[in-house]
């Protein structure tokens, strides 16, 4: 028997998976939610009273593109009533002056904006849209609205030597948190991997002048760092442990313990249609699966770490090694980090360097 | 970490707001991020209303606290306020700059 499920803390609402943009790097599932199956607005508003109650704090609208969703403004503004507090996660499109107003007069605390570049021209390769001219309105719209702003910069190996220009893209902004994520390697970022992954100099200059811009910016914009977890030593704490404090909710209301948890074999996943948030929350077997450390395996069973990073990520224990109940490879301490080396080595090699534009596979939309 | 001037009013920045009274429990949200509060902490954040100065809350803690040394109440706020401040959760407002505002 697990112990006692402790309290979520957020719900992750992907709303949809439909999306103007096409990145190379999308989280979403390379099988993903049709339309015709997204939960309504119904359902979705007594989903946020029940997250509340069970004493989640706050709600992130991500997707796909939130904003494509016809009831956004309805939606912030009941997650808003149930007491929680409100971010959107988004691309900045479909969306225009008049939406923006309706979007924070509902409530709306916090708009993440994404940014695939600093320059129009390599942002659009990535995305595979003409979406960058448009953040850069939506940029110049938020200068005067009351609404907390973070931009997040996607980075990997074809944009990481540019940070510092979009660092002043950033500081040119009203934004109060800047990040700059790497790619973490699910969905069509794993089947883009080679064309992802930085080198290890690239990635060592890029924390350098990120420490420095931290040092400099600090009581304004506060910088935020997420390395690509294939080069660190111990693994990161996924989700904060498996079913500790997040919940992910699909476009047509399965409950999932990550983003990614729809890859692992044989786990069947609730629906919030048919049982209440607690009682999945508590009960569920996807939730129960791999929460506490029952289910570790050695060495993470004895390891000092394992209350810290929990043995690290299960989806990504499954992508590369096809066990879900691994210790995930990237720590230096599993039996087959070898075969992030091995990734690492290639990442690294002499001929890594290629001057033939990349094959992407670009994330299509869902029917 | 800057020592906040005492004349200062702090004020909740853009996107930091206490959750609704009569909750489980009170915190204060923040973009990405939510602070548990308990009992001197709630007292500090209630009052960061951007009309009491630094200075002011300080005394009125020292009151509400009187148990406490009021050196280490001043120390203990003055802290809080400035790690909040890094944090991005309080803006100081400066008598001057309010000034400037109102001549708009």
């Amino acid at each position: 028997m697990n112990p006692a499920a402790p309290m979520p803390l957020a719900l992750i609402a992907e709303l949809t998976h439909r999306c103007p943009l096409h990145c190379v790097y999308c989280s979403n599932p390379l099988e993903m939610g049709r339309r015709a199956d997204e939960l309504t607005t119904e359902v979705w508003s007594r989903v946020f009273r029940e997250a509340a109650e069970a004493g989640v704090l706050q709600v992130d609208f991500t997707g796909g593109e939130p904003l494509t969703r016809p009831d956004i403004v309805d939606l912030v503004r009941a997650a808003r009533g149930s007491g929680l507090y409100v971010s959107l996660i988004t691309s900045g499109l479909p969306l225009d002056e008049a939406r923006l107003d309706e979007l924070v007069q509902a409530g709306l605390d916090h708009i993440q904006l994404s940014f695939q570049g600093a320059t129009e021209e390599s942002a659009n390769e990535f995305s595979g849209t003409q979406a960058h001219a448009q953040k850069l309105r939506v940029l110049d719209w938020l200068k005067r609205r009351r609404v907390a702003l973070t931009l997040n910069f996607v980075i990997h190996r074809r944009n990481i030597d540019r940070l510092a220009e979009m660092l002043a893209l950033g500081e040119s902004s009203c934004a109060g948190r800047i990040e700059f994520a790497n790619v973490q390697y699910y969905g069509w970022a794993f089947a883009n991997r080679e064309n992802l992954l930085p080198t290890r100099e690239q990635l060592d200059r890029s924390v350098d002048l990120l420490k420095r811009a931290e040092e400099r910016l600090r009581g304004k914009i506060h910088v935020e760092f997420v390395v690509p977890d294939y080069y660190a030593k111990y693994p990161k704490a996924c989700m904060g442990g498996w079913g500790q404090k997040l919940m992910l909710v699909t476009p047509s209301g399965d409950a999932l313990p990550c983003h990614a948890a729809q890859i692992i074999p044989g786990l069947h996943f609730d629906n919030l249609k048919d049982r209440s948030l607690r009682e999945i929350w508590e009960k569920s077997e996807a939730f129960e699966k791999f929460r506490g450390e029952q289910w570790m395996p050695e060495p993470c069973k004895s390891c000092d770490r394992r209350a810290r990073d929990f043995g690290g990520c299960r989806c990504q224990a499954f992508l590369l090694t096809g066990d879900a109940a691994a210790t995930d490879p990237v720590c230096s301490l599993a039996p087959q980090r070898s075969r992030v080396d091995a990734v690492l080595a290639a990442a690294n090699g002499p001929a890594a360097e290629s001057f033939v534009k990349p094959n992407w596979l670009y994330r299509p939309n869902p029917a | 970490m800057s020592t906040p001037d005492f004349n200062s009013r702090p004020s909740l920045a853009v996107g930091c707001r206490l959750n609704e009274k009569g909750q489980q429990s009170r915190v204060l949200h923040m973009p990405e991020r939510a602070l548990r509060l308990n009992g001197p902490s709630l007292e500090i954040i209630e009052r960061c209303d951007g009309k009491r100065t630094v200075q002011e809350i300080i005394s009125e803690l020292q009151k509400l606290y009187s148990k406490a040394e009021p050196q280490k109440v001043e120390d203990d706020i003055l802290g809080y306020l400035a790690r909040l401040h890094d944090q991005r959760a309080l803006d100081f407002i400066s008598d001057q700059a309010e000034r400037s505002t109102e001549a708009k």
